[in-house]
């Protein structure tokens, strides 16, 4: 209550990453050196170890790698069944996330959607993509 | 030749802490209690401990337990937190300090009472921000079993793998179970009730899960000098080995390959043997899962074959390969950290005091931790020979 200035959410290395997330944008890291991409972000790149990575914008889509439906409340914060998924981008790396609506499987094409937080930047999660 | 091979290690004491749901001890005087136990066996007091390992208890586990048990001035001390597969990586590092003559009596340590003091959650920590924090902990999957249930999945996914297959490992533990008094459930089990038991995170249900009681153990290692005094057999590490692919889930390289790939060859090769020669193991069954996982990892069937494998009760008494012989997680106890544990029975198989449920004619046996979220491995290979 003391401070009026505004904290950005994350931490040094993932400020860029929730920055975009608040105008709905999901970066991943490219290496400039390799090509590589990866997340979560880290300081330099995995693949080939160069000390400086790049930020990208993904393409917003991705296969479903594994998922479960979770059936047991763990929080007040969450009403199962819900489903949590690692997610594969087409860009390579995997997160982990949610996915609403129909009936996913694994291997299931998905897309890029946001939720809405109060107290913390929108989250990036997945809706199966039609067709 | 190596120092191992040179100067062998055994395991000449071990015990269990009281287990299930312990009302009248603290988890140091658990230890306290087991300690005298094992060191009886090794015929030995504290006073001859020149080394202590402890995982949990304490992020100074070591110290904490060290002091407890009035080990002074110990000259190897490690509190390694590698989750449930920490006991087996205690028993790898205590072996190479042996060998190397940077200890001679090595006391690996655990105990819990997260059951009678209700201390488990599954939510995941999220108290700092960090990777947790703000790429896992909102998505909501419970902790551990939403991680073993996706590993679940692909697993099926990928080989065919069915609820059926995962259900037999359940109930190979529980045929187990019914021959150890101490075990916390003894009651018959079938396939179609692990089936019908509650659902909990797909494909995982109740029963693919294992217990969450009260209990702890002791170890005491050493090297063939010191363990002429010992009141049982002293049983012989060969091998050991430990590895480890991910904390965070999506960071797992293959979900359906574990680190036991590594701590499985590095342990067999130090040991000079071969999955074959291995007479009955003690996997770490925090899950079905973890237990089909680890058989495929180490090499006793090929990958995506392990389903087949623990059909027709592979695992059970009577089976091929006896498997969780005091009930493992699943039916027998498991205090958050199963591994010291998996090391007390594999001792005891090989002394032959397993009563009704010794495996006959048992040499080689070996103990699998697993921790985290299929996270880490240690192996660890033991002979009466």
């Amino acid at each position: 209550m003391s401070e009026n200035k505004k904290q950005p959410y994350g931490d040094p290395i993932t400020y860029p990453f929730w920055e975009a997330a608040a105008q709905h944008r999901l970066l991943v890291q490219h290496c400039p050196r390799c090509g590589a991409y990866q997340f979560y972000p880290r300081p330099f790149c995995l693949a080939c170890g160069a000390d400086k990575v790049d930020w990208a914008e993904a393409k917003g889509e991705a296969r479903i790698y594994s998922m479960t439906t979770v059936r047991v409340q763990i929080s007040p914060d969450f009403n199962p069944p819900y489903i949590a998924a690692v997610v594969e981008l087409d860009e390579g790396p995997r997160m982990l996330g949610n996915i609403t609506g129909g009936s996913p499987k694994i291997g299931d094409r998905v897309k890029l959607a946001w939720r809405e937080r109060a107290d913390a930047p929108p989250l990036p999660v997945w809706t199966l993509k039609e067709g | 030749m190596n120092d191992w091979v040179k100067n062998p290690v055994y395991i000449v004491g071990v015990a269990e802490t009281p287990l299930g749901e312990v009302y009248d001890h603290t988890e140091q005087s658990m230890v306290g209690v087991a300690a005298l136990e094992a060191l009886a066996e090794a015929g030995m007091t504290m006073k001859d401990v020149d080394g202590i390992m402890v995982n949990y208890m304490g992020e100074e586990g070591s110290v904490q337990v060290g002091e407890y048990l009035g080990i002074r001035n110990p000259r190897w001390a490690d509190s390694t937190d590698f989750g449930g597969a920490a006991f087996e990586l205690h028993v790898h590092h205590a072996m190479l300090a042996i060998a190397e003559k940077r200890c001679d009596v090595v006391m690996l340590a655990y105990a819990s009472r997260q059951r009678s003091l209700r201390g488990r959650t599954m939510a995941s920590a999220a108290r700092q921000v960090n990777v947790t924090s703000q790429f896992e902990s909102p998505y909501g999957l419970p902790f551990p079993i939403g991680y073993y249930a996706m590993i679940a999945a692909r697993h099926m996914h990928q080989y065919g793998t069915t609820s059926e297959q995962l259900a037999e490992i359940a109930v190979a533990a529980r045929k187990w179970a019914q021959m150890n008094p101490k075990a916390w459930r003894r009651e018959p089990l079938t396939i179609e009730e692990v089936l019908k038991s509650r659902m909990v995170c797909d494909p995982l249900h109740t029963l693919d899960c294992c217990l969450v009681t009260d209990g702890g153990g002791v170890a005491i290692l050493t090297n063939k000098e010191h363990a002429r005094n010992a009141a049982k057999k002293p049983i012989r590490v060969i091998g050991a080995g430990e590895s480890q692919t991910h904390w965070h889930i999506p960071q797992m390289p293959d979900m359906t390959v574990s680190s036991a790939a590594v701590s499985g060859r590095e342990a067999f090769a130090m040991a000079g043997i071969k999955p074959s020669d291995v007479d009955f193991i003690e996997p770490y069954d925090s899950f079905t899962i973890t237990v089909l996982m680890a058989l495929e990892d180490l090499g006793f069937c090929k990958k995506g074959e392990g389903g087949a494998f623990v059909q027709n009760g592979r695992l059970a008494p009577g089976g091929s390969l006896p498997a969780m012989t005091m009930g493992g997680g699943l039916s027998y106890n498991h205090p958050g950290a199963l591994g010291l544990l998996l090391l007390v029975e594999a001792v005891r198989q090989l002394r032959g005091e397993a009563g009704p449920r010794q495996v006959p004619n048992a040499k080689i046996g070996v103990a699998h931790g697993v921790g985290g979220v299929m996270s880490t491995s240690g192996t660890v290979v033991m002979t009466n020979e």
